[in-house]
């Protein structure tokens, strides 16, 4: 079992050291180190429990560590909720809470960020820029929507999937996070937004990427994590491991 | 495995090709219809009632259909807000009435009509501050608070006005109640001043789209950072301002504050603001529709006393409306 080895700080885009959660008398995972570099898709994997989803939520604010340091883009940086950190830069593709149905495509992707136009003491939208800026947007994805006029309501799961990540990425984040995204998607679906993890990574964003599924992990990322009971228990870079190794590591037969 | 071949994204989806749908697909879809409903019913009931009774198409009885409809369709206006959120406001045509009564009482004290049609404003809004309020700090279903509110100040405008009528003699009423400007009297030009406001506030403002996220899905728009209880109370608050309006225009139209309310004047907001395609559900609204549902029962109303049909088969006739438009509602999902 490898150690977690140390990456300098510079090129981590976020990193903690220390970290514990507990909730009540429940450990949800002590003393975690982890770093995700920039520019890569680091992947967190580990058994149901073991305690991934409450790590990257206490990474973007929705929980409050009780111990460690959380250090992002190379400073100190706790987060008292998840509005801090996506205003320090941190967008959550979440995977049932994104996108408003009744809302069109380019409504979703400026939803909460409109751009508008100031005339005297009011704001209008600017709509025109907004639908111009979506197209754009949704090209430099490659992302295949009917229209961007179109209600969300009528989109199929992986096209909302790729939209709410359109939208995290084209905030200009510098880290997105998705947890299982494609956790409820068909085959087809999945490949769809693999394939849009993959253009993320070739255009260097910044990813953490929660996955129940090894193989899928391996295509993805460039390191992988790995969680057991509460412990982050190794970590190695995908190319340099196989699918048998990380079942042995998760599972702790290693 | 996937390969970027596979998956081909379409190089055109960023292209011009956002095709409407044709004309025959659009009169066969469903929610057209429903988008739709009080326009149509509104040219239907024209048609009818102009065959039926050409006096009903007559200049003098188009003017005073529109004048009468003015309250109207401020109040589906603001009811139009709350149900965007998927909210609804059944305390809407009581706190017209308290509107009305603090108008008279302010004017009665002889403070200006100015400062009682301010006052009566505030107070209206003030009352949907606090529905919005109790709603979302309470966390309480939104018919059971504005059911509460609506017996509320209905005591207090009892209480306020000891159950008696106020006359409110003012020439700035008067003339607002029957001056007009070119074709349209003023009161009708106060509905279409808050028509244009309302639906500038819907459609281009970012409060707009974030009604209607925080209509459709609370939750989501929440994750995103938008606060939804904020928007809810500003909605309410929307709400109550307009009913103050529709206050003043009521006490203009009647000369008088009455401590009564005109409950078909709630049933009827709600019933237009479903007529114009609003969903119930929220997350989904315009304000022209609402609009033209509130001229489409004004018109129905009319058309059926210049009929001489009696005037206990009015509310049998706008229930009988509401109810199939809501049909046509339910074909839309």
């Amino acid at each position: 079992m490898s150690a977690p080895h140390h990456i300098p700080a510079t090129e981590a885009i976020i990193a903690c050291e220390g970290l514990s959660k507990h909730f009540g008398g429940i450990r949800a995972f002590t003393d975690v180190a982890f770093q995700a570099r920039r520019g890569e898709v680091t992947a967190v994997i580990g058994d149901n429990g073991a305690g991934k989803s409450t790590l990257i939520r206490s990474l973007v604010g929705v929980h409050q560590p009780d111990a460690g340091n959380l250090f992002f883009d190379g400073r100190a940086r706790p987060f008292a909720n998840p509005d801090e950190a996506r205003k320090a830069g941190i967008e959550t593709v979440h995977q049932n809470l994104a996108l408003i149905d009744e809302l069109t495509v380019a409504q979703n992707l400026f939803l909460n960020r409109e751009i508008v136009r100031r005339i005297g003491p009011f704001a209008f939208l600017d709509r025109k820029a907004m639908k111009r800026e979506a197209r754009s947007m949704l090209s430099r994805l490659s992302i295949n929507v009917p229209s961007i006029n179109q209600r969300v309501r009528r989109l199929s799961g992986g096209q909302r999937q790729a939209i709410s990540i359109c939208r995290a990425v084209g905030s200009g984040a510098k880290l997105v996070v998705m947890d299982e995204p494609t956790a409820a998607l068909g085959v087809q679906e999945t490949a769809n937004v693999e394939a849009l993890i993959r253009r993320l990574r070739e255009q260097s964003v910044s990813v953490i990427l929660v996955s129940h599924n090894f193989d899928q992990v391996r295509r993805l990322s460039d390191q992988i994590w790995v969680m057991r009971a509460g412990k982050m228990a190794a970590t190695v870079r995908a190319s340099e491991t196989s699918g048998n190794e990380l079942v042995a590591l998760v599972t702790g037969a290693a | 495995m996937s390969t970027p071949a596979d998956n081909a994204p379409a190089a055109h989806s960023a292209g011009a090709e956002e095709s409407r749908p044709s004309l025959a697909a659009l009169l066969l879809d469903p929610s057209f219809w429903a988008d739709w409903a009080s326009v149509v019913g509104l040219v239907g009931l024209v048609i009818v009632f102009g065959i039926a009774q050409p006096v009903f198409l007559s200049v003098a009885n188009l003017q005073a259909l529109l004048l009468a409809a003015a309250i109207l369709v401020v109040l589906s206006i603001g009811q139009t807000f709350v149900i965007a959120t998927s909210g609804i406001d059944l305390s809407l045509a009581a706190a017209v009435m308290l509107g009305a009564i603090i108008l008279g009482l302010v004017n009665a004290a002889g403070y200006g009509i100015f400062i009682a049609c301010v006052l009566a404003v505030l107070a209206t809004s003030a009352v949907g501050f606090l529905n919005g309020l109790i709603i979302t700090a309470g966390k309480i279903p939104d018919f059971v608070v504005t059911l509460g509110t609506l017996s509320g100040i209905t005591g207090l405008g009892l209480i306020l006005s000891g159950g008696e009528p106020t006359m409110v003699g003012s020439t700035f009423l008067l003339r607002l109640a029957s001056g007009s400007f070119g074709p349209f009297g003023y009161p009708v030009w106060v509905a279409i001043a808050a028509v244009i406001v309302a639906h500038i506030a819907l459609y281009h403002t970012r409060f707009g789209v974030h009604l209607l996220a925080t209509g459709g899905q609370a939750e989501s728009a929440g994750a995103l950072g938008i606060r939804t209880d904020r928007v809810k109370i500003a909605a309410y608050t929307v709400s109550g301002f307009c009913a103050g309006i529709a206050a003043i225009l009521l006490v203009a139209r009647i000369g008088s504050a009455e401590p009564q309310i005109n409950t078909s004047l709630l049933l009827n907001s709600v019933a237009a603001v479903v007529l114009g395609g609003v969903s119930l559900f929220g997350g989904r609204a315009s304000i022209l529709g609402p609009a033209i549902g509130a001229l489409m029962l004004t018109a129905l109303v009319n058309g059926l006393t210049l009929l001489n049909v009696s005037a206990f088969y009015q509310p049998l006739a706008v229930g009988a409306i509401v109810v199939l438009a809501a049909l046509i509602m339910r074909y839309q999902k």
